[in-house]
């Protein structure tokens, strides 16, 4: 590897780890497409921000984005509140018109100003070692890394300090705000959060891929997660694998890297939905079919033990007539019979099925509970 | 002079006339299938329809070469309904709520479209154009054929919203009732999710991914303040669109470097803004008025019972009591002067001279049965 590409990737994860933080509150408060809808708001605040400085990398830009963030959400509120309008339209109505501006605004100066909106959208983190940061003629690294390494230290500190008010706000926020906390805050905080992150990072993986690193890795920590500290440390870890992995693929494929990051997230999603054990799709479909064949078996104890050493023994308890009796399709009968005689209760003798005495135990037990 | 102008030119600018004319289209189909969208709380899946059908158009366009609308819209729609099904899926089966299933959804879906691009750029026979109009949408790049194969995929959808109508209509306001009626509510809710894939489909080459939400979301939320019925909210949203389209597309050819989209976005904002505003009944400037009326309702009765309470106590109905007493009474309401005054035209109250006033025998029977009415709420 060469130092470049460590540099790339130490970004890649930085920007992954700080970009799941707050996501896995967002996740758990239901506002999951708020992060889209700041992520792209965000790009009025740039711009404007941009036309006064005139310098990409202002630290006042991002002063100017979380503003932008914030009015976002209030306009939301505000509209959310006239009654006129449900939350979720009054979301859809909100960014488009606040990323309109900001797109006019750049194409009406993109003549005079070096900005474009596919770079603000798309992002490309390839770029993140070149623009280094240097103070006293000492190089510091690229700048991307200490502006991330800033935000992510922002926002340890916001969750450690206000821990216990963030998780009551988003498990019992009737509670919380019994208690005295302020759910406005906690929310307008976190909101700024978002904001700030998703300005930090849209340079670094533009904007829609911010979305992607927020809602990715904490969705996939909240499919085998029941603990909020658990979740926060995992969904940062799938973040880092996220990144990596997402890097190694654009390396390989020799494609975008933000593209092949939240392709990366979307397979790793993917992978825990089906194959995570106890939870996951397959896992759950596994455990369904067993409980079914469980009670199958349990059926069939009962309806032999009912009939033993009476004279219809022989003509109800022979394979071909099960289906008959229980209402089973003939396959399945077959599979009931063989699965209950891995469990040595059954024996088949010449057509019969017979129960073994541990048979005859389990539906002694089925019958009296 | 400068409207007759623009007309001349809406009506003979070849480019003007077609830029208009598909953001029309696209404004009526997505304005009347947004609307169902807008009643069922999914405003938010026009969104992620639009930002999921990316890789379907890279994909159509790397499987097929060919950079034919018709070609990539399919890819479009194909992506955009998968996505859809993803999301659907995520949410029957995990403990994944609508919202994150959807940003989820939306952002991987438009990262791997990203990637399909990156090969698409590679490849010698893309000059990428035609893909980059749907990132952000360019409507100056629509032809007339854009323009028939648009106006034939509204139509289809517009036609079968129609014929479902009633299933819809069952599926926005009451899906359980629907099932106990026997309508398939699974089936009509892929159907009217499929319709809305196409109007989406329909302008992203027009106003391009990002800004295609809004054409679903507003102009149904616009609608909604102006009327109570469904048949009537769809017509308006269409209307609205419509109106939103053919202006954005007018004002952004008036000024210089000013694209189609963002301002038709800005266009139907302001529809939406002037909706909430001064649509009757709903809007925010009806609702003040009203207010405005309750209240001097609520001072003026206010007077009229204070005068009764004193009638009845001095056991002399024309008995006149001042100002200042009423003022009194009255602590905290103000107004009394313009309450009197209302009062007096209304025929309830009289001045006695030198600024005392008394009941009517009108006035002390509407006091008695305000009073009354009053004890009864109690």
């Amino acid at each position: 590897m060469t130092a470049v590409q460590i540099e790339i990737q130490l970004v890649a994860a930085l920007v992954a780890v700080t970009c799941s933080l707050p996501g896995v509150f967002l996740i758990l408060r239901r506002m999951a497409m708020m992060s889209d809808a700041i992520s792209h708001a965000i790009l009025l605040g740039i711009v404007l921000a941009f036309f006064v400085t005139r310098d990409i990398s202002s630290p006042f830009l991002i002063i100017a984005a979380a503003l932008t963030g914030l009015l976002t959400v209030s306009m939301v509120e505000l509209l959310n509140r006239t009654g006129l309008v449900k939350e979720d339209a009054a979301i859809g109505l909100v960014f488009p018109l606040l990323f309109s501006l900001g797109v006019i605004l750049i194409s009406r100066f993109a003549g005079k100003v070096h900005l474009d909106t596919d770079a603000v959208l798309l992002g490309e983190i390839a770029f993140a070692p070149f623009n280094r940061l240097e103070l006293f003629g000492y190089d510091l690294g690229p700048k991307a890394l200490t502006v991330m390494a800033v935000i992510l230290l922002a926002n340890l500190s916001f969750i450690i300090f206000f821990y216990k008010e963030l998780k009551l706000a988003t498990f019992d926020a009737g509670l919380a705000a019994v208690l005295g906390f302020s759910p406005g805050i906690i929310h307008y905080g976190l909101m700024t959060l978002v904001s700030v992150t998703a300005v930090g990072a849209f340079d670094a993986v533009g904007s829609i891929l911010v979305v992607a690193l927020m809602i990715g890795p904490p969705a996939t920590a909240y499919l085998f997660c029941d603990r909020l500290s658990s979740m926060l440390t995992a969904s940062s870890l799938i973040g880092v694998i996220v990144a990596i992995t997402g890097y190694w693929l654009a390396h390989f494929l020799d494609a975008s890297i933000s593209g092949c990051m939240a392709t990366m997230a979307g397979i790793i999603f993917g992978l825990t939905f089906l194959f995570s054990p106890g939870r996951g799709l397959v896992a759950m479909s596994l455990r369904r079919v067993r409980q079914r064949l469980e009670f199958a078996q349990t059926m069939l104890v009962v309806h032999l033990y009912h009939h033993e050493g009476l004279p219809e023994e022989e003509k109800e308890n022979s394979v071909e007539h099960l289906h008959e009796h229980l209402r089973w399709r003939r396959s399945f009968s077959e599979r009931v019979v063989w699965f209950a005689k891995e469990r040595e209760l059954v024996e088949r003798q010449n057509g019969f099925i017979i129960l073994t005495e541990r048979g005859r135990a389990a539906a002694q037990k089925a019958i009296t509970g | 002079m400068e409207f007759a102008a623009l007309l001349k030119n809406l009506l003979f600018d070849y480019t003007l006339r077609t830029v208009a004319l598909g953001s029309a289209t696209l404004g009526i189909v997505s304005g009347a299938l947004g609307s169902f969208a807008v009643l069922r709380r999914q405003s938010l899946l026009g969104d992620g329809i639009s930002h999921a059908a990316l890789p379907g158009i890279a994909l159509a366009f790397i499987l097929t070469g060919s950079k034919e609308s018709v070609v990539l819209l399919l890819g479009a729609g194909v992506a955009g309904w998968l996505g859809t099904l993803v999301i659907i899926g995520i949410v029957r089966n995990s403990r994944i709520e609508d919202e994150s299933a959807l940003g989820l959804v939306l952002s991987v879906f438009f990262g791997f479209g990203l990637v399909l691009i990156t090969f698409i750029q590679k490849r010698p026979d893309a000059s990428q154009a035609g893909l980059d109009t749907f990132l952000f949408g360019q409507a100056a790049t629509l032809v007339e054929s854009d323009l028939i194969t648009m106006g034939a995929l509204g139509a289809a959808a517009l036609l079968l919203m129609g014929f479902f109508w009633k299933e819809f209509k069952l599926l926005s306001f009451d899906p359980d009732f629907g099932s106990a009626l026997g309508f398939p509510m699974r089936v009509v809710d892929v159907l009217l999710t499929t319709l809305l894939v196409i109007a989406i489909v329909i302008g992203l080459q027009s106003v391009g991914v990002v800004l295609m939400s809004a054409m679903v979301v507003a102009p149904g939320a616009a609608a909604r303040q102006w009327t109570d019925r469904l048949g009537v909210m769809v017509g308006l949203a269409a209307l609205f669109g419509a109106l939103a389209g053919v202006s954005g597309a007018l004002v952004s050819s008036s000024v210089p470097r000013l694209s189609t989209g963002p301002t038709v976005v800005i266009c139907v904002s302001g529809i939406v803004l002037i909706s909430i505003l001064l649509a009757p009944n709903r809007g925010l400037l009806w609702s003040w008025l009203r207010e405005q009326a309750n209240r001097r309702q609520l001072r003026v009765d206010a007077v009229l019972e204070d005068l009764y309470i004193l009638a009845v106590k001095h056991g002399d109905i024309r008995r006149a009591h001042s100002i200042e007493v009423l003022r009194t009474m009255s602590i905290g309401h103000g107004g009394v002067d313009r309450s009197l005054k209302e009062l007096v035209k209304e025929g309830l109250v009289s001045e006695t001279g030198e600024g005392k006033w008394a009941l009517t025998p009108e006035g002390f029977e509407a006091g008695r049965r305000l009073e009354s009415s009053g004890d009864e709420e109690r």
